[in-house]
């Protein structure tokens, strides 16, 4: 939480002492036979947050969201939704509905049955079934599909119905396993935001399992980073890719140039860190939670380090040089990998504010730059 | 089908025309792309006719025969059937065809009740395979791979041994005399021998425990296909184990069921050996009634009308289903 300001207890629950946590995970532990999926996890998930779980594959993620929706039983710990011990609640009981990766829709009933579904398990009035339905698909913009079967729907409608089909009960929590996993990239852009505008409106809370990154920065109130069973680090999605507290959540969350060095010097508040690989130190503005002499990472992200093909007047901190080694253009922003002069190499990325001139860059390949950036921008990792 | 090689031969010979036309206006060019593409044409052709040659040659015309027989009359001679086609003199040449034993067969309360008889019998027999089939078959399903391997060797494991031989061993278990009655006497159950031999149960015995692996296959090969994640999207939305079977499950295993079925029905409702070694004189089915017909009243007419009308009743039911799977496909 460092470096965030005081934020209002409304957006942010977490702060607040006094909320007590919707969903609450208390040491829960899953093994199948001798491999541990979750290991001894504790997570307290609050009213109205889309909270994500992000890791590679086999990271326990997915495993930890069957347990909530009751797929899985824990092996050891509990799982308290909304102050209900729902630990050997079987699936069919909970307050809880999920969209599945695979979506999972039923192929032998049209789109609307499948929406239905559900509530019928209810014992609802069938009028009211049929007001429901309608109102759910006409909000997914599904009403004129109602009568096609899956099959011949595209990828991004069965998604829709999916959703549809696990709102439909107004259920406490929805889980979201890889919601996104099976659309093309332009899709998934927009039904990130429909999602996301879908949460707010209906205020549910969200649980989503992913392994894209991206997804779970622009998505999410709060990310999860897992890896081997257990957290890496819990944190807004600034928190997580600002201030890192790990090598591993630095490497996951973006990319990000990592230095190897010894804590030279330190002050209330700047570290200096000794590079042997750079043969240079580098100033960074917080303290380190280690001691003089002990080994330490510091990770710089690409986009916060200034290129320039001219040596830096003003400062001498935090200055490398090197040659432009090879240039990845996007578009909206240039990768630089540039080598020093030991052969290591360093990543830029570089807005591309105005159209080149002459389709010059501001560097091009074997050109000769100059990087450097603020003592505020990098962080020291002990772990 | 053998219209389709026919006129498939017709191109053939009418494009030898086109390639001495076309080779007489010097158009050598793209004769040579015609050709491939006709060599390649012809080729898919021969592939295609090797199962109809083989249909044809084992199937359509041993057909032909039995259909010829039926409709002859029978005389006491070798062969013991009038003959179709017959000079009656000079330059006349007739055609004897005759429908007496159909009529025969619709008159005659034996085969119409036998026919039945073997309808209800093979109908039960596929209903009680089915109720003991599904379960084994989604119990093989849902069991680990190894495990999943060594049922499936299990259910396949009575093919390596003789049909015949493993009827003999139910009537060694069956018999007034046998296994289970001698055991059954031996613990003190009963005093006097159940007769189980030679009556309906024993023949439901027998077909259920010979056809039970045609049910179980292709409901394995259906249920296989069944997505897991289905079956949870039902509990999570609610679904009591029950109700999951009733409204995912059970739709969803209906292809494998209908597979099943047919495969048990239609060879049970022609079986021979079964209702002959394991019900005696008491059980008619069609079978041993084409049989009594062939060998002991040497009527062969009359046995191969029985044989025509017996293949009717079971390719309705095939061409049913093939109905509802092309309408299924369609949808």
């Amino acid at each position: 939480m460092k470096g965030e300001a005081v934020a209002s207890s409304v957006n942010r629950p977490w702060l607040d002492p006094g909320q007590t946590p919707f969903i609450k995970i208390q040491g829960v532990t899953k093994s199948f036979g001798p491999f541990v999926a979750v290991d001894n996890v504790d997570l307290d998930i609050y009213q109205g947050e889309l909270f994500a779980l992000l890791g590679g594959s086999g990271c326990g993620k997915t495993t930890l969201l069957r347990m909530m929706a009751g797929f899985e039983t824990p092996t050891s710990g509990r799982i308290v939704i909304d102050g209900i011990d729902m630990t050997d609640v079987p699936p069919y009981e909970r307050p809880v509905n999920m969209m599945f990766q695979s979506y999972a829709l039923f192929p032998h009933m049209t789109v609307e049955k499948n929406v239905a579904y559900g509530l019928k398990r209810d014992g609802l009035p069938k009028g009211e079934i049929d007001e429901r339905v309608d109102a759910m698909l006409s909000m997914v913009e599904l009403s004129s599909l109602s009568k096609r079967k899956p099959h011949q729907l595209s990828g991004g409608q069965r998604q829709r119905v999916a959703l549809a089909r696990s709102l439909v009960k107004k259920p406490k929590v929805l889980l979201l396993d890889e919601p996104l996993g099976a659309l093309d990239k332009r899709l998934r852009e927009q039904t990130q935001y429909e999602l996301m505008d879908l949460q707010d409106r209906l205020g549910i809370t969200f649980v989503v399992v992913t392994h894209d990154q991206e997804e779970a920065m622009t998505l999410s109130t709060r990310i999860a980073v897992m890896d081997a069973g257990s957290f890496m680090q819990i944190g807004t999605p600034t928190e997580i890719y600002e201030y890192p507290e790990s090598r591993l959540v630095a490497d996951f969350i973006g990319s990000t140039n990592m230095f190897e060095g010894i804590v030279h010097q330190q002050d209330e508040e700047h570290v200096i860190v000794k590079v042997a690989e750079l043969d240079a130190d580098i100033m960074i503005e917080h303290s380190a939670a280690a001691a003089d002499g002990s080994k330490v990472w510091v990770a710089v992200r690409p986009e916060k380090i200034i290129l320039s093909p001219s040596e830096p007047l003003n400062t001498d901190i935090n200055v490398l040089r090197g040659v432009v080694d090879d240039i990845g253009y996007f578009g909206n922003s240039s990768t630089y990998r540039i080598r020093l002069e030991n052969d290591l190499i360093v990543q830029v990325t570089h807005p591309n504010q105005s159209r080149p001139r002459d389709a010059r860059h501001v560097a091009e390949w074997e050109d000769v730059v100059y990087l450097s950036w603020e003592p505020s921008s990098g962080v020291v990792l002990n772990k | 089908m053998g219209g389709c090689g026919v006129s498939e031969l017709g191109a053939l010979k009418r494009s030898g025309v086109e390639q001495v036309t076309e080779m007489a206006e010097n158009q050598s060019g793209s004769l040579m792309a015609r050709l491939a593409e006709k060599l390649q044409s012809s080729w898919k052709t021969v592939v295609v006719a090797v199962p109809f040659l083989w249909l044809l040659i084992f199937f359509l015309a041993p057909f032909f025969m039995v259909l010829k027989i039926s409709l002859a009359e029978s005389v006491f001679a070798q062969p013991p059937y009038t003959p179709l086609v017959e000079w009656v003199s000079e330059g006349i040449l007739a055609i004897r065809i005759v429908f007496d034993n159909f009529v025969f067969l619709w008159e005659d309360n034996l085969y119409l009740n036998t026919y039945l008889n073997s309808i209800k019998i093979s109908s039960i027999s596929t209903v009680l395979c089915l109720l003991v089939g599904y379960p084994i078959a989604y119990g093989i399903v849902r069991s680990s791979p190894t495990v999943r391997n060594i049922f499936l060797l299990m259910v396949i494991l009575p093919f390596w041994t003789s049909f015949l031989l493993r009827v003999y061993a139910w009537m060694g278990l069956l018999a007034d005399q046998g296994t289970i009655n001698s055991l059954l006497i031996w613990l003190g159950i009963i005093d006097e021998p159940i007769r189980m031999l030679y009556t309906e149960f024993s023949v439901y015995v027998g077909i259920v425990y010979t056809y039970l692996p045609f049910m179980i296959l292709p409901l394995y090969a259906n249920m296989e296909k069944l997505d897991i994640s289905l079956l949870e999207a039902a509990a999570d939305l609610g679904a009591k184990p029950a109700v999951t079977f009733l409204t995912v499950t059970l739709p969803m295993t209906i292809p494998g069921i209908i597979a099943g079925s047919l495969l048990v029905f239609i060879p049970a409702t022609g079986e021979y050996v079964i209702p002959d070694l394991l019900g005696g004189g008491n059980v008619q089915m069609i079978g041993r009634v084409l049989y009594n017909e062939f060998t002991a009243n040497t009527d062969w007419p009359v046995a191969s009308a029985v044989a025509i009308v017996l293949l009717l009743v079971l390719v309705l039911p095939m061409m049913l289903y093939q109905h509802i799977q092309s309408k299924e496909s369609d949808s």
